[in-house]
């Protein structure tokens, strides 16, 4: 079992015949996730590694039956991607883009959500079920199928954490990243119940990075609704203060923001936090031996 | 990004937003002219994007156009938080019966755009949110659409309810520029009521979404260079991610998670990281060798630590990249690398023979540069 992606999910790429595009579907085809289709305006008919490509999204959907896209569209044509994803009513819009402006991405928040779609990023990895689909641009053979959860806001740490736990023999269920940008489709609270509700993931490793109030809330969250056990990881103790967080930032949340604030928040929801990743591996390994 | 007063009102005027008069002035001889033809007391104000140049020492009134010279004077070249003087605003003293304040913010956590207003002006809005959180009046817009049925019960709460329709209107124009120039802040402290019943800006700070940058060239025209670290901006001109630390362990990883999770290691196995450096998923050796430069153009570094992560890039490649930098530059501190994931094994084989420190895990890695740079530190506070 694992959550958003299994076997099953037919995969769009918006943005196929680009450099990323390509790249990454290939590496997508490789791990084996159902590829079906691209989109790329105005190369409707080309094939990409023997995917067909479309013109529209639509076109494509109605064509291969796609219930997942992934968009690796550069930012300035995300936004207008996003949309038409969204007006194809795809389930699943994995956006792994980076540099959406803030305000074009408050606007799709919000309309992914009247709409009953999710969305995963923008500036993410993807999402991935080991062995059996992968969606976005990590490095699929660090991953083993297993039944950890894992949900994170970083790209190579989440890899570099992964891989601890596959050398550890922990595999996983899901892994997500969620996105590093301040306002992203999916946050952990939208996550955290998909897991819980998994028969197929027995622990949950959250991992969190300074900015924003996100994990304070989330460790709230997690004491009300989550009974697995979760283990967490926060980055960012030593950046200096200001230089990632706006102003408005620190006025907003009023104290959160930092790297001790979610350490605190985590600790006293009863959230096991690491120090680093080889302890975060070793807490986990040692909870599933249980 | 950030900008200073100056800019920030020129774009409250574009606007519609009445702002204090002022001109800005880089010598003390056109303060004194532009003084000269205010014909009255006027206000000195330090142009630098740091906070708290009030408290340095950075604003001040003048009585006549030598006063002003003077004072612009000592303001010019002052040293406000690591940002040097370059400019002074001359202004218009205005006459205050109140002062409020005003701002609209990017907030992450409502997935929106905050509005906070407060009777309390001319303090600092951290202060106060510490001190009395409940004098401060917020409500949200969850899209480009201004919040008109909250901002119409905030606007008299400010100045008072014959003052409430200007305080609506600033408020609308205020939203505008922030929706059309892509802003993550626009902050009036202190709106002032003169009184003869005007209501003006009297200071103003605007930051701008980096994101959004690439639709407003005119925005981005107003970048101040001056005022940036000048390694973060050679650094970002490059494609790589860079912020200075005060540590002399300098640090180049992928990614900027792993990036900050190198910089806790460091500083959690008793050594100071030099910086936060995230050199992307390229193993091109011309971004090694510019995030080498960079790095090392600091004096007081010991060491420097490579936390590579081989995903899609294969760790043979970087280490490739590491060994041309090597020949390309000169490099005469100790550099310990560590590789990982894909084909770190033939990565780390290319290595052998160099004067490079391979190490096998993180944790490794960050105790031998730690060594290297002269062990770890024992009066660390952490």
């Amino acid at each position: 079992m694992s959550i958003l992606v299994n076997s099953d999910t037919r995969v769009l790429v918006q943005g196929i015949t680009g450099r990323d595009g390509s790249f990454h579907a290939k590496g997508m085809l490789d791990y084996g996730t159902r590829v079906v289709g691209g989109v790329t305006p105005g190369k409707g008919g080309e094939q990409v590694h023997g995917v067909p490509v479309f013109n529209t999204v639509k076109e494509a959907v109605s064509a291969t039956g796609a219930n997942a896209t992934v968009i690796y569209v550069p930012a300035k044509f995300a936004p207008a991607a996003m949309r038409e994803a969204m007006d194809a009513a795809i389930p699943l819009i994995v956006t792994i883009t980076e540099g959406v402006p803030t305000l074009d991405m408050m606007d799709i928040y919000h309309e992914v959500r009247a709409r009953g779609l999710r969305m995963i990023g923008p500036n993410c990895p993807g999402v991935i079920t080991p062995g059996q689909c992968k969606i976005g641009i990590m490095p699929g053979h660090i991953h083993k199928p297993g039944r950890v959860g894992v949900i994170s806001r970083s790209g190579t740490l989440t890899y570099e954490i992964v891989y601890a736990l596959t050398n550890l023999g922990v595999g996983q269920s899901t892994c997500i990243g969620i996105g590093g940008d301040p306002i992203v489709g999916s946050g952990p609270m939208d996550l955290l119940p998909l897991f819980e509700a998994d028969s197929g993931t027995d622990a949950i490793v959250l991992v969190g990075e300074i900015g924003g109030d996100e994990e304070e809330r989330t460790a709230a969250f997690i004491r009300e609704h989550i009974k697995k056990p979760v283990f967490a990881f926060i980055v960012g103790h030593t950046a200096p203060e200001g230089k990632r967080m706006g102003h408005a930032g620190a006025i907003v949340s009023g104290g959160a923001g930092t790297a001790a604030s979610k350490l605190k928040a985590f600790s006293h929801a009863g959230v096991p936090v690491a120090n680093t990743i080889d302890e975060l591996a070793e807490m986990v390994a040692a909870a599933m031996r249980r | 990004m950030k900008i200073h007063e100056y800019q920030g009102k020129e774009l409250f005027r574009r606007y519609g937003i009445r702002a204090q008069d002022g001109e800005v002035a880089e010598t003390p001889e056109a303060v004194a002219r532009i003084a000269e033809s205010f014909g009255r007391t006027v206000v000195v104000k330090a142009q630098v994007h740091a906070g708290g140049r009030g408290k340095a020492g950075g604003v001040k009134l003048a009585k006549s156009p030598e006063e002003a010279a003077q004072k612009a004077s000592a303001i010019l070249g002052m040293n406000i938080k690591g940002s040097r003087v370059r400019k002074v605003l001359v202004a218009d003293a205005v006459d205050i019966a109140r002062e409020v304040y005003l701002a609209i913010i990017l907030d992450r956590s409502a997935r929106g755009i905050l509005f906070m207003a407060s009777a309390e002006g001319g303090m600092e809005i951290e202060e106060l949110a510490v001190t009395a959180p409940e004098k401060i009046h917020r409500f949200h817009a969850l899209s480009r659409e201004f919040p008109e049925a909250e901002a119409s019960r905030v606007a008299p709460l400010l100045f008072g309810p014959e003052q409430a329709a200007t305080v609506l209107d600033i408020m609308r124009k205020l939203f505008r520029m922030f929706i059309e120039l892509d802003c993550s802040l626009v902050e009036i402290n202190p709106l002032v009521l003169t009184p003869g019943g005007e209501i003006i800006a009297v200071d103003g700070k605007v930051n701008f979404d980096d994101n959004a940058l690439f639709r407003h060239p005119d925005v981005e025209a107003l970048r101040d260079l001056a005022e940036e670290n000048a390694n973060e901006v050679e650094a970002k001109a490059r494609g790589l991610s860079y912020v200075e630390l005060e540590g002399d362990i300098g640090c180049m990883v992928n990614g900027a998670g792993l990036a900050m999770a190198t910089m806790d290691m460091i500083k959690l196995f008793g050594g100071r990281p030099a910086n936060f450096l995230d050199v992307g998923g390229s193993s091109n050796p011309d971004k090694v060798v510019h995030a080498f430069r960079i790095i090392l153009s600091r004096p007081g570094i010991k060491a420097v630590l490579i936390n590579i992560f081989g995903g899609i890039t294969r760790c043979d490649d970087i280490a490739q990249g590491i060994l041309e930098a090597f020949q390309r530059m000169s490099i005469d501190i100790p550099v310990v690398v560590r590789l990982t994931g894909t084909n770190a094994a033939e990565g780390l084989a290319l290595l052998e023979g160099s004067s490079l420190i391979p190490a096998a895990t993180f944790a490794d890695a960050v105790k031998k540069v730690i060594e290297a740079a002269g062990g770890p530190n024992v009066e660390d506070e952490a």
